[in-house]
């Protein structure tokens, strides 16, 4: 391995300045990605700002009735909060469906933002992969992309965003907070990861040096009735092949307000806005679930070894408008 | 005949080093540390097939820390000429992506493997080949199959014979290639003293590996040591030394200093073995009352340019049922890849899935239930050599467990079973493995206060085979298992069997036998006088094996599995997996069940999960990590039992056992793949069965 310096600053701002100052050095979370791209060879910092126990905004309610999460909160913790559960169970199941428990215990939800894709080109430094070498190509197209993107990739690259709790957040419209050299500012989600274009080696918007202190997650109070719903290979410890972010609001039998996310499906966590578009005001009845799926996936354009992900993505979401809409037939009634 | 007082055999008596094991103080290969030893990390070759033309040595001999780097330029010459997977740094031919071309050794490992990350290597490559496919112009029939079985075998006219049958089941099924992935990853300290050598290794047989160091090395095998005590499991891949253990010995040459190597789990999916793939037609020919007229079982596989190996795959095809026209063939092709190698239960495990899923389908097409169907043809005798088999209770094991699993009023209809988003099915394979027992020898030391010593070079990869040698030995002395210590694990020992085939208890078991009666005459003919230096004899079975009457050997099984798969997502649930075991005597019952359900365990994996990912462009298998290879996590695996029937077989060993490492695995991705059937009505051929092969 090659050598590198660790620091932990006392402050946000003296993480910002400690990346500022140093070329090549990198915020360190709970490590459970950086490091092993470190083993890799595909992340080589000079130095590590280790940011996992700044004194941030822990988990607290906002004024508004939302959730202010520090960037520092380690995955597990999140997961367990009371009105984490109580008020948005998906993100408390996204949270949960991640990693293993060991895992979440170190992670954190910055770091979890900000992890990269385990495209197994983009981690094996032999290899080509315009993600990691900019203009080397892209060998996934031609080679094994079963797990890889059906919507919104490019010709230089068909990466998947591999976070559970990013495509929760991305549901929930939250709104990230960042601190850098040109000082704090708010991005929100979807909106911080980006889609590769050109540029497959930019995973988000963030500018160089810039650091997550917080996430905030606005009140919603039909998220309450939110469902985070992964299809995997193996039952526990591995990642999404399709998943989906949904809360729900029916009221006698019509679709008053819904949030629609997929996961692992793009280079960024996918908001489902046509599907939304769909859902919204219309009977909530199996019919309109598989248009508003339909509508969503009509973008995709699926490569030749990942076309079962569409009918997939498709039955998932079906699945879950239905299972959430059930949910909310007693009290309906 | 042995008379024993049987006391701790047939006990479920606690493993004798698990105290050790968890408190650490059990030590592993890598945790040997000889004095100021360096450490050797290895660089692969990045293309798969080709020549290293320059390796730039002398920019990293200039790094902290960096002592030596090898190449084949000016690394030691090996006393073999031979041009095998072992022949390391040997030359500059690159056989397959992955190989060593290098290695660098420094102080510290973590300075050996920067600069190994950093060795510019240059390269002619030329274009490879990597791909197992039908009609591969290369497919060539090999002298013999593992472990010396004939390639090919045929009875009566079997074309003819399928010709004319009234039922026809003629399908193909593929297996991909696999990869062990024992917890504890392949790692070798290497240590020269003059001309001897001692290697700490993490082995499945330490005097083949002992003997196979003394050839490459061209030392007499009295001057090599190989000492592996404990190893965190191996499923064959520890069976052979694979180039690291080469490279360390190499590197401790080379610089005169122990050296250490520790295999990454990313190196384990290029240089410790695996799985070959195979592509496996099976034809049945049958009566309409599912009678078996004829059976025809021809495999493709796959072995590397170094070397071959040929997988058994068709080899229990020949002994599973009566059918008067059968055959049964295997072809190789030499492709640009690593050698495979023995993988818990090499032959049987991928074959058994084509044959146990053919029967299932000809159940079906026969309107007979797939029970029914193997007990309809059951032989009498083994349907190739002709011998009596010396115990075959598969129908006892089929009847029992289609008694526990509730089998019996079996809905045959598939796709019509639903508990709500899940289609359920059951399904039921066969299991069955050979009976191997080779030449072993031990010895037995009776010291004062009636302590005893049991000597034996076996190996202990986790399956309890320390525990079980301390069970037997206590038993044939009479002595309780606290006065009993068994040493295994190191060549320096009494030379046993490896630990593969299945094999391990009943050949060191048989040793250790006759060693400690051996040890009770001496002490009879002494009236139990023990001086302080005190009594040892031993034993060695070469002869006992060689005189074996003539009986086929054989355990056998039943394995039943109930599916639940999202209609959904199509993802494929096990929430109920039985096994029913006639293996001998099972010597102790809580080692034993651990066997058989690791076995399954690891089936159920095959069945789901397992498959090296093979990327032709490059040439190497792409999923090489925990995190991408999936391996069944504790999800997955819900109610699983395993149980056994009583089986008393007097022409196996002194203790009346069979081996029961292997056959867990064997038939139960094929009952998991018939009780996808039989939920969705989707027949999955190609291993394994993901939801992309089930979702609609």
């Amino acid at each position: 391995m090659r050598p590198f310096t660790y620091q932990r600053p006392a402050t946000a701002g003296a993480a910002v300045a400690a990346v500022r100052e140093r070329p090549g050095a990198v915020y360190l979370g709970g490590g459970t990605n950086l490091v092993d791209l470190m083993r890799l060879g595909v992340a080589t910092p000079e130095a590590l700002i280790d940011v996992s126990r700044l004194a941030g905004a822990g988990v607290q309610e906002t004024p508004e009735g939302g959730l202010l999460i520090g960037g520092a909160v380690r995955n597990g913790d999140l997961a367990a909060h009371p009105l984490v559960r109580r008020r948005y169970p998906v993100l408390a199941e996204a949270l949960l469906s991640g990693g293993s428990g060991q895992i979440r215990n170190m992670a954190t939800v910055a770091g979890n933002l900000l992890q990269r894709t385990r495209c197994s080109y983009f981690q094996d430094v032999t290899k080509p992969c315009n993600k990691r070498e900019p203009g080397t190509g892209c060998p996934a197209r031609d080679g094994d992309h079963r797990n890889l993107a059906i919507l919104g990739h490019s010709e230089e690259c068909v990466a998947t965003h591999p976070s559970d709790l990013a495509v929760a957040l991305t549901a929930l419209a939250a709104v990230v907070r960042v601190e850098g050299p040109g000082g704090p500012r708010e991005v929100p989600m979807p909106g911080l990861h980006r889609l590769p274009g050109h540029d497959p080696s930019r995973d988000t918007r963030l500018e160089p040096g810039e650091l997550i202190t917080a996430v905030e997650v606005p009140a919603l109070p039909f998220a309450a009735r939110s469902v985070y719903r992964k299809v995997r290979d193996r039952a526990s410890f591995s990642f999404a092949v399709v998943s989906a972010a949904v809360a729900l609001d029916v009221a006698d039998g019509t679709v008053r307000d819904c949030r629609v996310a997929l996961g692992a499906v793009a280079h960024a966590p996918w908001r489902a806005w046509e599907a939304e578009r769909v859902l919204r005001g219309a009977p909530a009845t199996g019919d309109t679930f598989t248009a508003a799926a339909l509508a969503e996936l009509d973008q995709a354009v699926p490569l030749p070894r990942n076309a079962y992900k569409v009918p997939l993505a498709r039955n998932l979401l079906v699945r879950v408008l239905t299972d959430l809409t059930d949910l909310a037939a007693p009290e309906a009634r | 005949m042995t008379v024993t007082r049987p006391r701790h055999l047939g006990v479920p008596v606690e493993r004798v080093d698990g105290l050790a094991k968890v408190t650490g103080e059990a030590r592993y290969a890598y945790e040997n540390a000889p004095a100021s030893p360096v450490y050797a990390v290895p660089v692969q070759a990045t293309v798969a097939r080709g020549e290293v033309t320059r390796v730039d040595v002398d920019t990293v001999l200039t790094w902290p820390g960096v002592i030596a780097a090898m190449w084949y330029a000016n690394a030691p010459r090996l006393a073999t000429g031979e041009d095998s997977e072992l022949a390391v740094l040997q030359s500059r031919r690159v056989a397959y992506r992955g190989q060593y071309v290098a290695a660098v050794i420094a102080t510290t490992y973590e300075q050996a493997r920067e600069a190994a990350r950093t060795l510019h290597v240059e390269y002619n490559a030329e274009p490879h080949d990597v791909e197992l496919r039908p009609g591969h112009p290369g497919l060539y029939r090999p002298g013999r199959v593992n472990p010396g079985l004939p390639s090919d075998t045929v009875a009566g006219d079997p074309e003819a014979a399928l010709d004319s049958a009234p039922v026809v089941v003629d399908e193909t099924y593929r297996t991909p290639a696999e990869h062990h992935n024992p917890m504890e990853p392949h790692a070798s300290v290497a240590l020269w003293d003059g001309d001897g050598l001692t290697v700490y290794d993490s082995t499945q047989g330490a005097g083949a590996s002992r003997d196979r160091l003394a050839s490459l090395f061209g030392i007499p095998p009295a001057q090599v040591r190989v000492v592996s005590p404990y190893v965190g499991g191996g499923f064959g891949s520890k069976l052979a030394p694979h180039p690291h253990v080469v490279l360390a010995v190499l590197a401790a040459k080379q610089v005169g200093r122990p050296v250490k190597v520790a295999v990454t789990r990313h190196e384990m999916f290029s240089v410790t073995g695996y799985r070959t793939p195979t592509i496996q037609r099976v034809r049945l020919g049958a009566e309409p009352d599912g009678r078996l007229i004829a059976i025809t079982h021809d495999v493709i596989e796959q072995t590397s340019t170094l070397g071959e190996f040929a997988e058994q795959a068709a080899a229990a095809t020949r002994v599973m049922y009566a059918a008067p026209h059968r055959s049964t063939s295997h072809r190789l092709v030499r492709l640009d890849v690593p050698t495979p190698t023995w993988m818990r239960a090499p032959g049987e495990a991928p074959g058994m899935f084509a044959l146990e899923s053919a029967m299932d389908e000809l159940a079906i097409a026969c309107g007979v239930d797939p029970v029914e169907l193997r007990v309809r043809n059951e032989p009498a005798a083994d349907p190739e050599s002709g011998l009596p088999f010396s115990s075959r209770n598969l129908v006892a094991c089929l009847r029992e467990g289609a008694r526990r699993f509730g089998w019996q009023g079996r809905d045959p209809r598939p796709g019509v079973r639903r508990s709500g988003r899940f289609l359920v099915g059951t399904g039921v394979a066969s299991s069955t493995y050979p009976v191997i027992r080779r030449r072993s020898r031990a010895t037995a030391l009776a010291e004062p206060g009636g302590v005893y010593t049991v000597r034996v070079a076996a190996a202990e990869i986790g399956t309890g085979a320390r525990t079980v040698l301390t069970q037997i030995a206590a038993d044939t002395l009479g002595a309780p298992l606290e006065a009993v210590r068994v040493e295994v694990g190191d060549s320096a020992l009494p030379l046993g069997a490896i630990a593969g085939g299945s094999m391990g208890t009943a050949s060191w078991g048989t040793a250790v036998v006759r060693a400690c009666e051996a040890l009770n005459r001496e002490l009879a003919a002494r009236d139990g006088a023990v001086p302080p230096s005190g009594v040892e004899a031993s034993a060695d079975t070469a002869d006992e094996v060689k005189a074996q009457e003539k009986y086929a050997r054989h355990a056998f099984g039943a394995q039943f599995a109930e599916v639940a798969v999202d209609v959904d997502t199509g993802e494929t649930r096990v929430p109920r997996m039985l096994g029913v075991f006639a293996a001998g005597r099972v010597l102790n019952p809580r080692t034993a069940r651990s066997q058989f359900i690791g076995g399954m365990t690891m089936g159920l994996s095959m069945a789901l999960l397992e498959e090296s990912v093979l990327d032709t462009e490059f040439g190497d298998y792409l999923n090489n990590d925990l995190a991408q290879y999936h391996i069944a996590a504790c999800a997955d695996v819900r109610d699983i039992d395993a149980v056994w029937v009583d089986e008393e077989d007097p022409h196996l060993n002194p203790m009346g056992s069979k081996g029961i490492g292997e056959i867990g695995i064997v038939g139960a991705a094929a009952a998991i793949a018939n009780a996808v059937h039989h939920a969705t009505g989707v027949r999955v051929r190609d291993l394994p069965i993901r939801l992309d092969k089930l979702i609609r």
